[in-house]
């Protein structure tokens, strides 16, 4: 049943994602300028050239048609601004950046922020769990661009134990600062979930049960009560990693790492066209196919999920 | 550590006269008493309660909800959260322990593998999300230090045990795919797993039909009798206690009122509150006019009352010959209700669940239509039905003269004002945020447009007044409320609308058999009242017996037997309906 539920759900993407090319195409050419509109005035008739040489001057209606099919063959066409490289080239560059950023800061968010609420809802209305919810608060209130510049403050420049940005290559300690200014607000968000559907979980019947059967506290809170308790956060998933996807691209810009969210401020700002529908379009299939494995994992966790 | 010596630190049954069984009690509980401390202060919820378990015997501990039946149970397993509860007094022991002064660690040990415990919710109380066959492992595997092949082993055994069908396959399913009481039956295997000495059971039948109640008791009994434990007992049905319990011992407001041999009890009650508990029941027949409550038998204060003799005046049902005399209110032709099951890649409709299929009855003004049947067999639906709630697939309902069926919008609320419907469920049933006074006044309303606020306020006070509610109510929200309060909220609601026709979906399922009693006699007075129709819809056979005229018996969907509430119940023609009659727990 599985297998015809993915490809029920990917046909079910189709739409989603040709609504989403649509609006973007359409929005981006209604922004005033061009990707030709920078500081040196270009003579007419070499615009004109230009514009001919991306079909730019061909009617809107028949320049979307083109690019949806050379999208659906695969080729996102060439970049306006990097000229020498076409989008996929530039996607291909910056895609493994921004996944590699984005799925630790997905996954540090997860592990953590489970282990905390799971800790909260065991020791409810205590010291510690006011402590522990008390931070997830404001780590929920306070917004990745100003928690960013704050690490970079301390850990870089008063401190000197991490560099303040730049990639090196992918090194561990490159990582470290975006990953955790990422992550920090979703992690917290996802401990306050943790904590409120365990406390709940805690309470019904099938606890009660388990503590009849005579069995340890760890095997009550991390086997019986945790794979119930978990299904809300993993529900949480889809949005969680749309926003740090999102997320990231603010994040990149601070700490000045060579990912795809560079290339869709640039992209926007130079009415770099092609780039701009390049990234939407990798983010639209990352999110869909994204929600697709969340309510996969869902379905493993409860079998009460049936997807036919 | 698994061996335990048989016989060891058990004591001389002092009072003989008390306990039969082996005479040697393997629970002796003293002066308990256990408080919860809440925000309105100090609760006691059990006090001063004293009773013993004899090895092997069967005690039954009857009450209402609240009566402090469960927090005992919860109290022998160690299972009261502290705080907020509190142990505030007494001992129990357990074969000689003192369980209260027991580390969590070595209380533990007896959790699961000495003391095994079957609760009432069957639906919940099994982790929806593990498979049954590790679930019952679990238990093997944590006290008897059984590998997990074993383990497993030993579960299919246990499965099998008892009477599940198909356990091969059982022990690799989840919960959701299990009925009822086949769930109860993995709570019973899992509680057995570790043959312990003690079985709690808390209300295990309560939310089963009257079938499955029986093969579940029957089950209880045999392993009992089996592996020789002692089980308690704990419902608010006297019927059942009296088929399973030797000994009974009765709570009512945290307190033991009265303890006795099961039938000495049931014959010579001497506590006011137990003779109340035992007549507001209602039996197959010799019912009288009214259901006897608690309260005719004692003061909310605890004084005894004399009964008066006009309250013990007969139920006179009247002959077919006389009901049929009364003009067809409601006329149902061949009804079927089908609910599509959709599958495939474009959710096509592959099957039907045919939840009523082919349904014809009458149903005449001023009397009462029971309806029973198991739970599945469509009775909620067809009721739903004919009020259109749930859209009908096929047939045809006349309400005095004028299709339903057929009716559009407009006429359909018209219809609808003069069929009203009370569910089971009183709390989920009323909004929470909305106040008594918003609950009535937004019916009323509806119903008369024009008359001003302050009529309609008195109009919501009569109708509390009517249900046995007072006017100093209406400000008040439904968890204000207990249950049978919220039931007669539902009632005055439904009034508010003077509607003709009630149908009563298992209405007082729910609610303690004294508060039931009430509730069905304020249906029966309001009937009389305002010559109300009803359709009663329940699984409690005794409750339908009671209170209806007419009674339809529905399996799968479909009416198998139809007849007045005395044909039924003395001459049942189908098999089905002579299987639903023998499962009725007697009494004595």
């Amino acid at each position: 049943m599985l297998p015809r539920y993915i490809l029920k759900r990917l046909l079910g993407a189709i739409p989603t994602l040709l609504i989403l090319v649509t609006i973007a195409f359409f929005l981006i050419r209604i922004a005033p300028g061009g990707p030709f509109d920078d500081d040196r005035n270009l003579p007419p008739d070499i615009l004109a050239n230009l514009e001919a040489k991306y079909n730019l001057d061909q009617p809107l209606g028949v320049q979307y048609l083109n690019y949806l099919g050379s999208v659906l063959r695969g080729d996102l066409g060439p970049s306006f601004q990097y000229s020498d490289f076409t989008v996929n080239e530039l996607i291909a560059e910056g895609f493994p950046v921004s996944l590699r950023l984005g799925g630790s800061a997905l996954l540090m968010a997860l592990l953590f922020g489970v282990i905390i609420g799971t800790i909260a809802a065991w020791r409810q209305n205590s010291r510690l769990d006011y402590l522990l919810m008390g931070s997830a608060m404001t780590g929920i209130a306070i917004p990745n661009f100003v928690l960013a510049p704050i690490l970079i403050l301390f850990f870089a420049v008063y401190f000197g134990w991490l560099p303040a940005g730049g990639w090196g290559g992918g090194a561990l300690r490159n990582m470290v600062l975006p990953v955790i200014a990422l992550a920090l607000p979703y992690m917290a968000y996802v401990a306050r979930l943790t904590r409120g559907s365990m406390v709940e979980t805690l309470r019904s019947d099938f606890v009660r049960t388990a503590r009849a059967k005579g069995l340890p506290e760890w095997k009550i809170l991390g086997k019986h009560s945790l794979k119930v308790a978990l299904l809300p956060v993993v529900s949480y998933l889809g949005p969680a990693a749309a926003a740090i996807i999102t997320g990231s691209v603010v994040i990149e810009q601070i700490f000045g790492l060579p990912g795809m969210g560079r290339y869709f401020v640039q992209g926007a700002l130079n009415r770099d066209y092609t780039l701009v529908m390049g990234v939407v379009i990798v983010i639209g299939v990352l999110i869909v196919v994204f929600n697709l494995i969340v309510d996969i994992i869902y379905a493993l966790i409860d079998p009460r999920i049936r997807y036919e | 550590m698994t061996a335990r010596v048989q016989g060891s630190g058990f004591r001389v049954q002092e009072d003989p006269g008390q306990i039969e069984g082996s005479g040697q009690a393997l629970v002796r509980i003293d002066g308990l008493t256990v408080d919860f401390h809440t925000e309105d202060g100090r609760v006691r919820a059990v006090e001063d309660l004293s009773f013993d378990i004899p090895k092997g015997g069967t005690v039954g501990l009857v009450g209402e909800s609240g009566s402090g039946k469960s927090v005992t149970a919860m109290t022998l397993m160690r299972l009261i959260p502290t705080p907020p509860g509190e142990i505030s007094a007494g001992r129990v022991e357990f074969d000689g322990q003192d369980l209260l002064s027991l580390s969590e660690s070595r209380m533990r040990r007896i959790r699961g593998k000495r003391i095994g415990m079957i609760f009432q919710e069957p639906m919940t109380s099994l982790n929806p999300v593990f498979r049954i066959g590790e679930q019952v492992a679990e238990v093997l595997r944590q006290h008897e230090g059984l590998s997990r092949r074993a383990a497993r082993d030993r579960t299919l055994d246990l499965l099998t045990q008892v009477g599940l069908p198909r356990p091969k396959q059982i022990i690799d399913s989840y919960p959701h795919q299990l009925s009822g009481g086949q769930k109860q039956r993995v709570m019973i295997a899992q509680a057995m797993s570790c043959e312990p000495d003690l079985l709690i059971a808390d209300e295990p039948t309560t939310a089963l039909d009257v079938t499955i109640q029986k093969q579940v008791l029957d089950l209880m009994g045999e392993l009992q009798a089996r592996y020789g434990m002692s089980l308690l007992f704990i419902t608010h049905d006297l019927g059942v206690i009296a088929e399973v319990a030797s000994q009974v011992v009765v709570m009512y407001r945290s307190h033991k009122v009265e303890e006795g041999p099961t039938e000495a009890l049931f014959q010579r009650a001497e506590h006011p509150y137990t003779r109340g508990l035992i007549a507001c029941r209602p039996a197959l027949e010799g019912n009288p006019r009214r259901l006897l409550t608690v309260g005719d038998f004692m003061t909310a204060e605890g004084e005894a009352l004399e009964v008066p003799s006009d309250r013990l005046l007969p139920q006179v049902k009247r002959s077919e010959a006389e009901l049929d005399k009364d003009k067809p209110l409601v006329e149902v032709t061949d009804l079927k209700t089908w609910y599509p099951v959709t599958g495939g890649l474009f959710g096509k409709v592959v099957d039907q669940v045919r939840a009523v299929d082919g349904v014809s009855l009458t149903i005449r003004r001023g009397q009462t239509f029971g309806l029973v049947g198991e739970s599945g067999c469509g009775k909620t639906t067809l009721g739903r039905s004919l009020l259109r709630l749930t859209e009908p697939t096929a047939g045809q309902i006349v309400f005095d003269g004028e299709q339903v069926t057929a009716a559009d919008e407009r006429a359909l609320r018209r219809l609808r004002k003069r069929m009203q419907i009370i569910f089971q469920d009183p709390y989920s049933s009323l909004n929470p945020r909305m106040t008594v006074a918003d609950i009535l006044l937004e019916a009323l309303r509806e119903f008369r447009p024009k008359a001003s606020r302050a009529e309609h306020r008195e109009t919501a006070s009569a109708l509390l007044d009517r249900v046995g509610l007072s006017a100093s109510h209406l400000g008040r929200y439904p968890h204000e409320f207990s249950g049978g309060q919220r039931q007669r909220i539902g009632i005055a609601r439904a009034l508010a609308v003077q509607p003709e026709f009630m149908v009563c979906d298992e209405s007082v399922s729910a609610l303690d058999v004294s508060v039931q009693a009430q509730i069905l006699n304020l249906l029966l007075d309001l009937q009389e009242e305002f010559g109300l129709t009803y359709l009663f819809i329940s699984h409690d056979l005794s409750v339908v017996n009671f209170i209806s005229d007419y009674v339809g018996v529905m399996n799968e969907g479909k009416l198998v037997e139809y007849g007045t509430a005395e044909q039924i119940y003395t001459h049942p023609q189908q098999d089905y309906t002579k299987k639903l009659l023998a499962a009725i727990p007697r009494g004595l």
